[in-house]
């Protein structure tokens, strides 16, 4: 709302968001620049001012060409960037670029497809990355999700050069790397047309700097690509280079697309996180208690995170209250041990291969709503037991009749093992509780009406399975039994159904006292000795002063722009992160029109509209002392206090797989070569070379012209995600009636396709039909001197229930997953589309069956990943 | 905003007639302001009685969008234990009382008749659904979770580190749960030794 | 053009010519297309809160209008138009692409003709000036239907069982919420305010600002639809910014309330009468001869 200009890439926010939308249209009303970059022009691009068609899985081209304006013509914000980022900072001698290694970094071992790190590392500190074996352990658990709360470990001392001429400082890296994003350069990989990248290069760096704030949206059109976390990197990049961190009307929104995404990542049903973002004990990494502790410290690093021990034993004492003590390191060993990935599609795969017996579906429906739908199909066909519980009867429930694979033979009901429970769930109004937002603020909900019949909450349904299974080892002497009989599983129940209270567990995520049993009012009371026990730090104030915080209701119009007292939002209600950086080093706002935080000498704290996202009383002058350690080692002009270093990260030394810079890579599936560098496609990326996994041919493959269309699949306004929630109301199924692929006038005439007609769209692992919308909105680009066709489809569809049903857009994927954080690359891949509708049964095996010949999928040598010459050497 | 003013109550001119005179329509057309029969002439009794069905309400609670995650501000009207509206909260500064189609269409995803209500069982090699007592559903899924528990179970691995853990347990959801709820999945499921646990954040 | 003798001895404020006695501010929609997301949750919290049936699942293809136009069980509508257009920088090729997006909704005419053809007093101008059906007089009659000049209401034909089948159906422009000091279902849900409830007097100068203001950023085909007093329904309760042609968006350009021309129509309608039985009689003379 306060932003002067607003970019959305990878997010069709009118679409997806349309209430979070209509801030951007106050801001746009107000004389703001909208602007929207996306392969297809969408119901946000009609209302931005101007929109760019792009290929899709080309945005770090894209960004890249506009840092590179912006570092070409000294657009970039100095005085921010030099005393807020790591630009000043030295990089070892030892560093090697894309640039000279064919867009591969230094540290690079084919073998493993991992970098050793020690060569990104600040001059000085070579000896802090993890070698290439620990960043390949890394990849397998995800670890980069652990940042969500903060950075990664970096030593405190480092070499800057603040004019930035250093030729090893950040800056000057910076410039050579992206030096190569030319405007005819990004307009031969993306295929937009170079005055169309200056004239929103022009504009972002306009609507920047001291008194002006740019914004950037995005959401899973980033996320969902095998080099996704690097796509936020390069907006990242841009964001601090223009000085938009940590202020009013900048800043970079993550549009989450589920009433408690950002929720379920804080308190995790993730396989390799604990509650506030710790990590999940590895087998060989976190084998003893202080192993684990000072993972999460990171040694004596700078920052906040020195706080570790206290929110990792107050979380062990919330689990397993007496039962933890000192003596046993709180009950450290009763914590399970990952020791890979475990990520979801490792376990679908899993599944397949008999490995796993029972499955739980919890408000999910993988058959229609996750990549690869046959692999999902047929591993939930594969199991002993399977127990969905959901609103209503999802695909994920009825695979083993109606699923497609029943129709091709491949699943025989009468042959099919698997048992299962479909439960039914409690609707949001039917229960109390929280959901976090995606600005991540903690709302509570109050309870409307009684569940009916069978209906229950997931809180009712896991504390009743807890207490019925604790009931049946009760009294078993077996050590593995311990976690559960010694579990503080007691929450008070109430109502006919037996309900646990949600607000009991509330103050238990909070944490209190154990002695007074008083509420914690901020993660600084909790305690490493065990005297305070707390469920999740990063929430705990939401029930400060023994108040549910997340049910204030305060009205909007009775509070000022920030409105602090609705909701409550971690950490510690503060609406902006990392708002230090909205004022100057000195404690003063960059500008009265963006006054947001600032140091007020009289009352010698920091105040403005905000929660200062800074120790309060520390001034801007403050120097640390040698050898400090924790928050205590920042200086007073440190805004990224979660940051080792304080400063925002241009270059990231240490945290990530693929490289400390973002870098162009084709998707996995390109009809195209990388016209930047001799590696085709991110080499760290996770693959499974499996039969049932098969992969569409790319460059430098032969026979790519088997499938020769660029395909992305997103969502639309009238459904959401599978559709559970919305292909079942009349009212949503009616606006949208059927599954249909969007087509370009020229590509239905090259491939015959009429308006209304059936198209087939295949892929290696299979085919599915849909009806046909031939659209101006989406229209060929001309990508290196040939057009490239793009279609797209929406992913809401599934063969089962529904007051409509259709095929899948998913069964269209294959899994390969980004090497961070283990997120699929489901936003583009490649195909063919035919005219007129797919064979049914058997024969439709076939069909995929002769592509897969056609492309030599079978006999393709082994995936040839790493394409750069001098990874080949 | 809209100002709330009373119901305008057919202010049809005192006349000294009987009751069942003065709501005939025809007679009020005839004698009042509204020779047409257009307005006041025309007003039918459910028009005069009609109420909006929010003022009839027994409870009002304050919810939260189920469905995307802006974090739209919801009411929800019930009625003899039932919902009958629910809408946008105007106070909220997210939402400032807006909804789009899908949180409009939130009293439909609640009172929806495809709605399961009912617990659904379906046995090995079964061709279609059964149906099972809840109580019944839950003693045998804690029995089937504790065999799975001990068919995956894994000690230490083969350098003698100790796992602790399950694998043959798997679980996917939370991104539509409370955090509450999440909270209760992954305790148990830790306590368990299950660590398959996964959402839609990873999708 | 609207003459007082025309108008069926209506008076200029629709609400004091029928009867009521100090009515308060006649109220209305603004609907501001040039920020409309095309989201129709309009379309859904219209349906929720009225109660409406669903009416069909069927691909259309129109676009992303899958309920094609007003009708009995859709009250509000949103229109969506593809347009190619020049787009920046390539030389004035009409590579670019415009999508409108309106959504629709009753009138509320000041001359309402459906008003004036009820036979049994079931349609009902209200003191707040809108048009509304009593669904209790309502006998199914239809003649409310062609004498729309912009085919908003239509008499339900489904689902088997709904209580209103067979009754004309319209935008009651929420007659019971704007009662209880609510805003309309629709306006209320609009994520982007695109839809406005309030007073006419207040959403004409809303709506004249608005569209001086886009004209002003070189916005040159905003305009105003149904805010013309001066019209052919004397101007309507619901006003549209619009950018481009009504027809674009299948809005008529010059509506015309049905029954305007009726007291001259039945003069002609007696001369017809007359000139045929005359002729009539002439052919039936003449073949006899």
């Amino acid at each position: 709302m306060n932003a002067d200009c607003i970019i959305i890439q990878g997010s069709n926010m009118a679409e997806a968001h349309p209430v979070g939308f209509q801030w951007v249209v106050e801001a746009k009303l107000r004389g703001a620049k909208v602007i929207h970059i996306d392969p297809r022009f969408t119901r946000t691009s009609a209302l931005a001012d101007t929109f760019v068609p792009i290929r899709a899985g080309t945005d770090i081209a894209f960004l890249g060409g506009v840092i590179n304006h912006v570092l070409s013509n000294d657009l970039d914000f100095r005085e921010y960037v030099v005393a807020y980022t790591n630009a000043a900072t030295i990089v070892s001698e030892r560093f090697a670029d894309t640039e000279d290694l064919d867009g591969l970094f230094s540290g690079f071992d084919p073998a493993s497809r991992t970098y050793d790190e020690s060569s990104w590392q600040y001059a000085g500190n070579e000896d802090a990355g993890g070698d290439s074996e620990e960043t390949g352990a890394r990849r397998q658990v995800a670890s980069a999700l652990q940042h969500e709360s903060h950075g990664p470990g970096i030593d405190s001392e480092v070499e800057r050069d603040e004019t930035l001429q250093h030729p090893r400082c950040v800056f000057q890296i910076l410039k050579r790397h992206f030096a190569r994003y030319t405007p005819e350069m990004v307009e031969r990989v993306c295929g937009v047309p170079a005055e169309q990248l200056l004239e929103v290069a022009k504009a972002w760096a306009a609507a920047s700097g001291r008194e002006r704030t740019t914004t950037l949206v995005y959401s899973v059109g980033w996320t969902q690509h095998s080099t996704g976390v690097q796509y936020i990197r390069t907006g990242t990049i841009l964001q601090l280079l223009l000085g938009n961190m940590g202020r009013p009307g900048g800043g970079i929104l993550a549009l989450r697309g589920h009433a408690s995404i950002q929720g379920s990542t804080d308190i995790p049903t993730l396989f390799n996180l604990l509650p506030g973002y710790l990590p999940m004990p590895h087998v060989a990494q976190h084998e003893r208690f202080d192993d684990w502790i000072g993972a999460i410290r990171h040694g004596d690093q700078k920052g906040f995170w020195g706080g570790a021990p206290a929110y990792a034993t107050s979380l062990l004492k919330a689990w397993w209250g007496d039962a933890a003590t000192v003596d046993n390191d709180f009950a450290y060993g009763y914590l399970p041990r990952i020791s890979g990935d475990h990520g979801t599609y490792r376990q679908v795969l899993d599944m397949i291969d008999g490995r796993i017996k029972g499955y739980f579906l919890l408000g999910q429906n993988p058959a229609v709503g996750s990549a690869h739908g046959k692999a999902q199909r047929l591993g939930m066909a594969n199991l002993d037991w399977l127990v969905v519980r959901d609103l209503f009867e999802i695909e994920s429930a009825t695979f083993w009749k109606d699923g497609p694979e029943v129709a091709t033979g491949e699943i025989v009901p009468e042959e099919c093992r698997t048992e299962v429970f479909l439960l039914p769930a409690a609707s949001h109004v039917e229960k109390e509780g929280t959901f976090t937002q995606t600005q991540r603020m903690l709302q509570w909900r109050e309870k409307a009406v009684e569940p009916p019949g069978d209906c229950r909450s997931e809180l009712w349904f896991f504390f009743h399975l807890g207490r019925l299974v604790r009931e049946r080892l009760a009294g078993s002497q077996d050590g593995r039994d311990r976690p559960l009989l010694d579990l503080t599983w007691d929450y008070p129940v109430h109502g006919r159904h037996d309900e646990p209270s949600a607000d009991a567990v509330l103050r238990e995520v909070n944490g209190f006292d154990l002695v007074t049993g008083r509420p914690l009012a901020s993660s600084g009371e909790l305690r490493a000795d065990g005297s305070t026990a707390g469920g999740c730090w990063i929430y705990t104030g939401v029930y400060a002063g023994g108040v549910n915080q997340a049910a204030r209701r305060r009205p909007g119009s009775e509070q000022d722009w920030v409105a602090a007292e609705w909701g409550w939002v971690w950490p510690a209600n503060r609406r902006i992160l990392y708002n230090r950086a909205s004022a100057d080093p000195e404690g003063r706002p960059w500008s009265e029109r963006k006054a947001y935080v600032w140091w007020d000498d009289e009352l010698g704290r920091w105040t403005g509209h905000d929660v200062p996202d800074f120790q309060v009383d520390k001034p801007p002058w403050y120097r640390p002392p040698p050898g400090a350690t924790g928050a205590e080692a920042l200086a007073g002009d440190d805004p990224f206090i979660m940051q080792g270093d304080g400063k925002g990260w241009l270059f990231v030394p240490t945290g990530l797989v693929d490289g400390p810079l973002p870098t162009h890579y084709e998707p996995a599936e390109s009809p195209l070569p990388n016209r930047l560098y001799g590696q085709q496609s991110n080499p760290t990326r996770v693959v499974y070379e499996r039969a049932d996994n098969p992969r569409n041919p790319s460059p430098p493959d032969e026979h790519r012209e088997v499938f020769p269309f660029v395909f992305t699949t997103s969502r639309l306004t009238e459904h959401h995600t599978s559709g559970a929630m919305s292909r079942t109301l009349g009212y949503l199924a009616e606006l949208q009636p059927a599954m249909f692929v969007e087509v370009s006038p020229a590509l239905a005439r090259e491939r015959g396709l009429e308006h209304l007609g059936w198209a087939t769209i295949v892929t290696a692992r299979s085919a599915i039909e849909a009806r046909v919308l031939v659209t101006d909105r989406l229209r060929p680009l001309r990508v290196d001197g040939r057009p490239v066709h793009q279609v797209w489809l929406p992913y809401h569809w599934g063969v089962g229930s529904g007051l409509t049903t259709g095929d899948s857009a998913n069964d269209l994927m294959g899994v390969s997953l980004d090497p961070n954080v283990l997120i699929q690359d489901s936003k583009v891949g490649t195909c063919d589309v035919q005219p007129g509708r797919r064979p049914t049964g058997p024969a439709l095996l076939d069909l995929v069956a002769g592509y897969r010949t056609r492309a030599g999928v079978a006999s393709m040598a082994p995936e040839r990943i790493v394409t750069a010459e001098q990874g080949r050497g | 905003m809209w100002v709330s003013r009373p119901r305008w109550r057919g202010r049809v001119p005192a006349m000294e007639v009987t009751g069942w005179l003065r709501a005939w329509p025809l007679y009020r057309q005839l004698t009042g302001d509204d020779r047409l029969g257009r307005g006041v002439a025309v007003r039918s009794r459910r028009t005069e009685d009609l109420v909006a069905r929010t003022d009839e309400a027994d409870s009002v609670v304050r919810s939260v969008c189920p469905y995307c995650a802006v974090g739209c501000g919801q009411r929800v009207y019930t009625q003899d234990g039932q919902v009958t509206q629910i809408e946008g909260d105007p106070d909220s500064p997210i939402s400032r009382g807006r909804l789009c189609p899908k949180g409009a269409a939130s009293k439909n995803l609640v009172t929806s008749p495809l709605r399961q209500t009912k617990v659904r069982y379906r046995r090995p090699f079964g061709t279609g659904w059964e149906e099972l007592d809840l109580d019944t559903a839950m003693e045998m899924i804690a029995d089937r979770v504790l065999a799975a528990r001990r068919d995956g179970w894994e000690d230490a691995d083969p350098d003698g580190r100790p796992l602790n853990r399950t694998t043959g347990i798997a679980s996917l959801g939370g991104a539509t749960l409370d955090n509450e709820e999440n909270y209760l999945i992954k305790k148990l499921f830790t306590a368990l030794g299950a660590i398959q646990v996964e959402n839609q954040a990873r999708i | 053009m609207i003459t007082e003798r025309s108008r069926l001895l209506g008076s200029l404020d629709p609400a004091a010519g029928s009867g009521y006695v100090e009515p308060p501010p006649r109220v209305g929609f603004f609907t501001d297309t040039s920020i409309c997301i095309g989201c129709k949750a309009c379309e859904v919290a219209c349906k929720e809160w009225n109660g409406i049936p669903q009416d069909g699942i069927e691909l259309t293809g129109m676009s992303y209008d899958n309920s094609v136009g007003l009708g009995a069980s859709t009250w509000r509508h949103v229109a969506f138009i593809e347009q190619r257009v020049a787009a920046p920088g390539a030389g004035g090729d009409e590579t670019g692409v415009r999508w409108l997006m309106s959504s629709d909704v009753c009138k509320h005419c000041t001359s309402a003709a459906c008003l004036d053809v009820c036979p049994t007093g079931s349609l009902l101008r209200t003191e707040l000036g809108t048009v509304v059906v009593q669904d209790d007089i309502c006998n199914g009659c239809g003649y409310c239907i062609p004498a729309c000049p912009y085919g908003v209401i239509d008499q339900r034909r489904s689902p088997d069982g709904d209580r209103n089948v067979g009754l004309a159906q319209k935008c009651t422009l929420c007659y019971d919420r704007t009662g209880a000091g609510l805003e309309p279902a629709c306006a209320k849900a609009c994520p982007t305010d695109s839809i406005q409830f309030g007073s006419l007097d207040e959403l004409r100068k809303r709506a004249a600002g608005r569209v001086g203001a886009l004209r002003a950023a070189g916005v040159a085909d905003a305009r105003l639809y149904g805010e013309d007093p001066a019209d052919g329904v004397g101007g309507a309760g619901s006003l549209f910014l619009l950018l481009d042609d009504p027809e674009v968006y299948g809005l008529p350009p010059d509506p015309v309330c049905t029954t305007r021309d009726l007291p001259a129509m039945w003069r002609r309608a007696a001369v017809a009468a007359a000139t045929m039985a005359a002729v009539t009689a002439f052919a039936f003379l003449g073949s006899r001869s």
